[in-house]
């Protein structure tokens, strides 16, 4: 099974029906495979901390949600995590594709990079880092985990674990 | 009328359903007036009520109104071409227009000058956008409510506010109650 169908899977098995994505380039196939599953309703945000609200409203609506993201709004999503997410108690899987790692042709990418861990760590926000491609097996107990503390959880992915951005 | 004036007028029209309070006075003023379960106030996150509302709207079958601010909105634009291209019928943006950021005093919005919401909203491909007065806000919303069509209604009026005292309920209890009465009428 394909890293993007392996995501998708899991999201369904865990009972996420809706998920809001903005893109980048790592993450294309994924988003691809969200918009074409007949269980989870694909919502495009125009910015991610756009998308943040819709899952704490399909959340508070009774629908498990998820956001797939690039690292570098989690710059601009500081506000919207610390005062909505976190603040009511909300699950909020965080797909994120880590930009700015080994294999990144495009320098200012880094500049985000080297403080995604930083402000992640800052917030409490649990995180886990993919950088295999085995990896992924542990995204089941990760969605598990959210749903069951309640609380905004990071899964950077980088481009080793993409195989390529 | 001011804001405040509208949500007391409308207060008989929305109070059994599921309201998103906009960050500030809009929230505090619902909460002073109408305290209910079906009511969720953001204590923070300026901009969020419409894509909160949007979300519960597409999540389940109750009708949800979100009520939004100018300024909220133009923090928030690209929530409309969302809106647009996820139809819940269920969904009401209630943008209630006083050419201001009332919470932070009063300081002009772009709404109150050249820019038009309802015309953004409308290019943005938003179907049903109805543009009213204050003083016809009451039969705006119970014809939007009767329609059973996703509809954004600009409300425009005068800029000003009244005391109200700050929200000192804990979020973790705002939320829990509206997603038990939210889950009882589900059920």
């Amino acid at each position: 099974m394909s890293v993007d169908d392996k995501i998708v899977q899991d999201f369904v098995n865990n009972k996420v029906e809706l998920v809001t994505t903005v893109p980048c380039k790592q993450l294309a196939g994924v988003i691809d495979k969200i918009d074409a599953c007949k269980d989870i309703y694909h919502i495009p945000s125009n910015k991610e901390d756009e998308g943040m609200g819709i899952c704490a409203g399909a959340f508070m609506g009774g629908k498990r949600s998820a956001i797939i993201m690039q690292n570098t709004a989690i710059g601009v999503t500081v506000n919207t995590l610390a005062t909505l997410t976190q603040y009511y108690r909300m699950p909020l899987p965080m797909l994120i594709s880590y930009r700015g790692e080994l294999g990144e042709p495009v320098a200012c990418q880094v500049e985000m990079a080297v403080h995604t861990k930083a402000i992640l760590a800052q917030l409490n926000i649990p995180t886990y880092h993919f950088h295999h491609e085995d990896d992924v097996a542990e995204l089941d107990k990760i969605l598990q985990y959210t749903f069951m503390c309640n609380k905004p959880v990071a899964i950077l992915t980088d481009a080793s674990f993409w195989k390529g951005y | 009328m001011i804001r405040s004036d509208v949500l007391k007028a409308l207060i008989p029209v929305i109070s059994d359903h599921f309201t998103v309070c906009n960050i500030g006075l809009p929230s505090q003023e619902m909460h002073m007036m109408d305290d209910q379960p079906t009511n969720f106030y953001m204590l923070g996150t300026m901009g969020l009520s419409s894509s909160i509302g949007l979300g519960l709207a597409l999540a389940q079958k109750q009708k949800v109104i979100s009520i939004d601010g100018d300024g909220s909105v133009l923090t928030n634009f690209g929530t409309l071409p969302t809106i647009a291209n996820n139809v819940a019928d269920n969904f009401i943006l209630l943008i209630i227009d006083n050419g201001s950021y009332g919470s932070t005093g009063d300081q002009p919005t772009y709404a109150g000058q050249k820019t038009s919401l309802a015309a953004v909203a409308s290019a943005c491909g938003c179907e049903n956008v109805v543009e009213c007065q204050a003083e016809d806000a009451v039969e705006t919303m119970k014809a939007a409510l009767a329609s059973d069509k996703m509809t954004i209604i600009v409300c425009k009026c005068e800029s000003g506010n009244i005391p109200v005292p700050v929200i000192t309920m804990d979020p973790v209890v705002i939320r829990d109650r509206f997603m038990t009465e939210m889950a009882k009428r589900n059920a």
